[in-house]
């Protein structure tokens, strides 16, 4: 185990004094990041938006204070540049929009919301719950993931409202304290806060970029776009990078004087496949470091951001592996792998945002690790909690396994040792 | 003294290529073994078979008691290997290597940095330890690979001609650190188509071709193979032919076989003093111009040549 983590860091050491490698590896995608900023007028404080005016419709059957304040909160002009809100009576005619690709998202609110969650009437008991429904669309994640994570920001919000003040408020009434009218106003006061934008940017954490564009306006920082997308591309290099690696250590003959060693060759392969995970962490946590440091750009929960950054790489170096399980020559693995580069790229919305895309590359894209990272970075960038990020670490982590299995099966059959 | 490697008709095929075609020899504990053979003879797939790196296609060899196909991991134990091909990592420096190289072999710690520094001072780099491999000589490349073949003090040690390719200095370096180690106990596999370095530095010493071992014994075993004999090797001018001068020299009274090899032509003589008035007057006679003669004592060189009819070196 501590050769397998040795060869692993002996890597590391190795593309750190690998000129070469490192302008590819940490220049490139880090000017790729400067030159988007400033193409999209990033760093002039110009609210240049790529995501903007996502179209959605709420159906609010609650019509009661709670139902309206979150309409409210969509059609407030902090949202103006990002949310094109419209409203329906019909539930179904609304996830028919959604699944016509007309909008991207329905937030149907159903009667009996505001209910349940302040008792009116003094008739709070076995209230269920009433759950808001969030219908989108899965071809565009990132928008849906947008609007999702307002609508988060928004019930948290609440949430907390209710277990710090409501309970007692319920609780009044029921110990005949107050009367129902009265908890009824309570209930107009609190969606009235809700609406509050203070509250709202500050529970879904939206205002991404508050530093460098001057109002207030609630906007998707670019920049959480473009700084991801050009270092998962990048990321791809580094894994095809060190696959190649192993094909030349075959090839220089290092690889077999491991082998002749007092060394197993699960710990020599493990050790270079540690190395390529490493390497590759290392790489996307100093992109995101520089990013944060020279662009203020929020990436969300350090911790989240980490894991995702670990599954991130994890499915990328499952890539890496089956590459090099498939190429012959280091040669190969450089040219096959900046095709994949590119490819992954593209198919995985590191160019174009997927929502833009057709849905057959939407769907082809799902073998990328760059297309469900960046979902994750995305709400993650956008506030979004851990528990948001299930999804994308669950799909990462499984490309990985299924990755390595098969690469495992195809190293099988290859001999290591000749040079 | 006990063996420390028995070889039993060890082989390997590649496809339809049989590369060792069954070689069986042992190796005692204390001495320094050559394997002597030209390119192509199968030198470094032996190596490659007993350092467990390729699985024989038949036949067996142990080492240290424990057989290389069945428990490989103890073999690895007590050899060290210094492979044919420079196996280093050139951007790291010649300790970083060192230190790396060690750790595989289970060292650590403060011994392992003695250790470290100990091997640096033995192959005279311990002022250049700092410096990248990359930025050194074919021969202090070549002092760093032996390096690491004996960090961890190996019983046998296989060298795979380590002085391919360098200046005679450096080359004088590793012979007298190969007599070094072997003097301190270290039994050495030498592999070489140099006949000079197998004799200077050999105990013992298995002649293969064709992937086959064709002799094997000590240099006075060997040489008494091709019986009292001396070889004449005659230079001769570029644009002369060798193969005519050989084929009428072999008709000359006294000449017991005339070979050519490159653009010389061997003689194996009985007594080289007396058949020499004969030898050039027959190539006078040819209008073949002689350039110059060495006259040879028998060596491990005329042993090739007797038992294969072709010259070690091509
Ligand atoms: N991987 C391989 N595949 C096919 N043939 C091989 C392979 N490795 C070696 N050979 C062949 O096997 C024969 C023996 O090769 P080997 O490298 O053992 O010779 P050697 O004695 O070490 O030669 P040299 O002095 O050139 O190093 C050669 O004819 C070589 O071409
Ligand atoms: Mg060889």
């Amino acid at each position: 185990m501590t050769k397998l983590l040795l060869i692993g860091f002996k890597d590391l050491k190795l593309m750190f004094r690998d000129r070469a490698a490192l302008i590819l590896i940490l220049l490139a995608p880090f000017l790729l990041t400067l030159g988007m900023g400033l193409v999209t007028g990033r760093f002039s404080g110009n609210s240049g938006s790529g995501i903007s005016d996502i179209p959605i419709v709420i159906v609010n059957l609650d019509k009661a204070s709670l139902g309206d304040a979150l309409v409210e909160v969509f059609n407030s002009d902090d949202l103006a540049e990002l949310v094109e809100p419209t409203l329906s009576d019909d539930p179904e005619a609304a996830r028919r929009l959604v699944d016509e690709d007309e909008v991207t998202a329905a937030i149907i609110i159903p009667a009996g919301f505001t209910q349940s969650v302040i008792p009116q009437n003094g008739n709070n008991a076995a209230n269920e719950e009433v759950k808001i429904e969030f219908y989108s669309n899965p071809s565009r994640p990132t928008s849906a993931g947008i609007i999702k994570a307002i609508l988060d920001g928004f019930m948290s919000r609440l949430d907390e409202m209710r277990l710090s003040g409501m309970t007692s408020i319920s609780q009044l009434i029921i110990s005949g304290r107050i009367s129902p009218q009265d908890a009824n106003r309570a209930g107009e006061e609190m969606g009235a806060r809700l609406q509050q934008a203070g509250d709202l940017s500050e529970a879904t954490a939206i205002k991404l970029n508050a530093s460098t564009s001057e109002g207030e306006a609630v906007e998707f920082d670019l920049l959480s776009y473009f700084a991801p997308s050009m270092a998962l591309m990048f990321l791809m290099y580094t894994v095809s990078y060190g696959g190649r690696s192993i094909l030349a250590e075959k090839a220089e003959g290092t690889l077999p004087r491991l082998l002749i060693s007092p060394t197993n060759s699960l710990q020599v392969l493990g050790g270079k496949v540690f190395g390529i995970f490493l390497t590759g962490a290392a790489q996307m946590l100093i992109l995101i470091g520089a990013s944060t440091l020279f662009f203020q750009l929020r990436w969300g929960d350090p911790l989240s951001v980490l894991l995702l950054v670990l599954a991130a790489v994890f499915g990328a170096t499952g890539w890496g592996m089956l590459i090099t399980a498939l190429a012959r020559t280091p040669a190969q693995i450089g040219s096959v792998g900046s095709a994949v580069m590119l490819i992954f790229a593209m198919l995985g919305g590191s160019f174009v945002s997927l929502d833009n895309l057709p849905a057959l590359v939407q769907t082809v894209g799902k073998i990328t690790p760059n297309a469900w990272a960046m979902d994750g970075f995305t709400t993650l960038a956008l506030g979004g909690p851990l528990s948001t990020l299930s999804t994308p670490l669950l799909a990462l982590l499984t490309m990985g396994i299924l990755l390595f299995l098969v690469s495992a099966l195809l190293f099988g059959k290859k001999n290591l040792a000749q040079k | 003294m006990s063996n420390i490697l028995e070889s039993k008709n060890l082989a390997k095929s590649y496809g339809d290529f049989t590369a060792v075609k069954g070689i069986t020899f042992d190796i005692k504990e204390g001495e320094i073994f050559s394997l002597l053979g030209p390119n192509g003879a199968g030198k470094t797939t032996t190596i490659s078979m007993l350092s467990t790196l390729y699985a024989p296609t038949s036949g067996d060899a142990t080492i240290g008691g424990h057989s290389v196909t069945k428990d490989p991991m103890a073999v690895k134990r007590v050899i060290g290997v210094v492979p044919q091909d420079l196996a280093l990592y050139e951007d790291l420096t010649a300790k970083e290597n060192l230190v790396f190289w060690g750790q595989m072999y289970g060292l650590g710690g403060k011994s392992l940095n003695s250790r470290v520094d100990e091997v640096l001072e033995q192959i005279g780099l311990t002022d250049k330890a700092k410096n990248r491999v990359k930025t050194y000589s074919g021969g202090m490349k070549r002092r760093v690979n032996i390096g690491v073949g004996l960090l961890h003090k190996p019983r046998l040690l296989f060298m795979d001609e380590p002085t391919v390719g360098i200046d005679p200095q450096s080359r004088r370096a590793i012979l007298d650190t190969v007599k070094d180690l072997n003097k301190q106990g270290m039994t050495v596999l030498y592999t070489t188509h140099y006949m000079e370095e197998a004799a200077e530095l050999s105990n013992r010493v298995g002649i293969i071709d064709h992937g086959e071992l064709i002799a094997l014994g000590t240099q006075d075993e060997l040489t008494k193979q091709v019986g009292e004999t001396e070889t004449l090797t005659l230079h001769i001018g570029e644009n002369e032919d060798p193969d005519a001068l050989a084929k009428a020299l072999n008709g000359v009274e006294g000449v017991q076989k005339a070979d050519v090899t490159d653009h010389e032509v061997s003689v194996i003589t009985a007594d080289a003093k007396d058949i020499l008035a004969a030898v050039v007057s027959k190539a006078n006679e040819r209008g073949i111009k002689i350039r110059s003669i060495d006259i040879r004592e028998p060596n491990l060189e005329a042993v090739f040549l007797h038992l294969t009819g072709r010259a070690l070196r091509d």
